[in-house]
């Protein structure tokens, strides 16, 4: 057997164990996980959606240039956001008498900071696409700027559930932003991908790996739960040029 | 009132980076009229039809008579939401702004029109091309327009579904709408139009009424080029 794979074994084993067994402390941070990352998901998607719809039929000086903007923070790192957050939150920052730092909020702050350009950039590329296919039709129907952007939103439903989904997996994935606002205190702040952080700083490699699949299962339920749906809507939609 | 002007164009063009699309277009258009607009490719139809329902820039005047005139297009290949055939025509109706109890009964009443009654349900692109052309005309008729502007509407459709498709236009027309129509089917203008407008790199050349326009007199249309366009023998030219 190669080295390491007794490790592969043991976490499976690990994992299936704190599972099975309905582990608490894993459900509180499974619940935490998808209560910070999908609060940051529902907060970035209203604000999101809605700038990427309308910059898609924007045109104003600069728009090109906050079109660049937005798709560089795509690549936003998420420590950088944890920093920022973090020095707005902090005591002698701005925000400092909102006295969130260290708290839940703090962390669906900094992960909707994170999603948004995701969603916003994702939109907007969709919505002009089918504005290319379709805008002057809807128009020419007497439909305005946003109007439009609304309509290809609704005939792009399903493509924007797939832009929420890759917001979700980049914010329930992060650790960075997570652990510097939260400061990973177990049973308040502790998400999956701090525990994860932490049992491998202590050497805890099996508990660590544990999670990360236990991790990837939650994110797959997730995106079998919404494959399905659309797998059903797809049958309806038989021989859709 | 047949015959009253609805909408004029005088020396419109449009431009497209260095390539001039319509050069000092005159044209009116009347209550009543059946247009046939005919044209090699890329002879400026498809661009006419958007200027004159105006959605494209262009240089010159364009005047709409009257405001209330409702102007309605239906493209070369409608893009139907993806939703089914009746909420498309729903959302058309919204967008024109028709009161919320009425939207129901006009969608159904327009499929009914078209024969797509059976098919209310059925996502709107998942019909078939004579069947989509065929929504695209309920979703304009639906709207009751003054003016419909039509883009080929029967390009690459079969004879059975091209024969529906006239017929329904040729319904139109007689409940009184004022139809443009782009087409490359000498036959079909010949059948439907009451007036036929030749475009040649981006000008009138012709304007006539159909049957003058198709005389089987040598010279008829009154331009060298019309003529040879419809003996097909116009030869492919770049400026």
């Amino acid at each position: 057997m190669l080295p390491g794979m007794n490790d592969f074994a043991q976490s499976f084993k690990t994992a299936f164990d704190l599972i099975f067994a309905a582990d608490a402390v894993l459900i509180h941070t499974v619940a935490l996980s998808l209560f910070v990352s999908g609060g940051a998901c529902l907060i970035g998607a209203g604000f999101g959606l809605a700038a990427g719809a309308w910059l898609a039929v924007a045109r104003f000086p600069g728009h090109r240039t906050l079109v660049t903007v937005l798709n560089t923070l795509l690549a936003l790192p998420s420590v950088v956001v944890g920093l920022v957050v973090y020095l707005l939150l902090s005591r002698s920052g701005p925000l400092g008498a909102w006295g969130i730092l260290f708290t839940p909020t703090a962390m669906v702050l900094a992960q909707t900071i994170l999603v948004l350009p995701v969603v916003a950039a994702l939109t907007r590329q969709l919505v002009g696409d089918s504005l290319r296919d379709g805008g002057d039709q809807l128009r020419s129907m007497g439909a305005g700027a946003m109007t439009c952007a609304g309509l290809m939103l609704v005939h792009d439903r399903w493509a924007a559930l797939t832009v929420l989904l890759t917001a979700f997996g980049r914010a329930i994935a992060e650790v960075g932003a997570v652990m510097i606002v939260g400061g990973n205190i177990a049973g308040v702040t502790r998400v999956m991908t701090t525990t994860i952080a932490l049992e491998t700083s202590k050497g805890d490699l099996a508990l660590a790996l544990a999670l990360g699949i236990v991790l990837l299962a939650v994110v797959g339920l997730i995106n079998m739960l919404i494959g399905v749906a659309q797998r059903g809507r797809g049958s309806a939609l038989a021989g859709v040029r | 009132m047949k015959g009253a002007p609805l909408l004029r164009l005088s020396f419109a063009s449009v431009q497209f980076g260095p390539m001039r699309a319509l050069r000092r277009i005159g044209f009116e258009l009347n209550r009543g009229d059946f247009v046939a607009l005919l044209g090699a490719n890329g002879s400026g139809k498809t661009t006419l039809l958007r200027l004159l329902h105006g959605l494209i820039a262009f240089d010159g005047t364009r005047e709409v008579f009257d405001s209330a005139v409702r102007q309605v297009m239906v493209f070369q290949r409608p893009f139907m939401l993806r939703l089914s055939a009746i909420n498309n025509l729903r959302i058309a109706l919204w967008l024109a702004g028709v009161p919320g109890h009425e939207r129901a009964g006009r969608a159904a009443q327009a499929l009914q029109r078209v024969g797509l009654a059976e098919l209310r349900d059925r996502p709107a692109r998942a019909l078939s091309g004579g069947e989509l052309q065929r929504l695209a005309l309920a979703r304009a008729w639906a709207v009751q327009p003054d003016i419909l502007f039509l883009d080929e509407p029967t390009a690459s459709l079969d004879p059975s579904a091209k024969k529906e498709i006239e017929a329904l236009l040729a319904g139109f027309a007689a409940d009184g709408m004022t139809l443009v129509m782009s087409t490359h089917n000498l036959g079909q203008a010949k059948r439907l139009a009451t007036r036929v407008v030749y475009l040649d790199q981006g000008e009138v050349r012709v304007d006539l009424p159909t049957d003058r326009f198709f005389s089987k007199v040598a010279g008829a249309s009154s331009d060298e080029r019309a003529d040879l366009f419809l003996k097909g023998e116009l030869t492919w030219t770049l400026e």
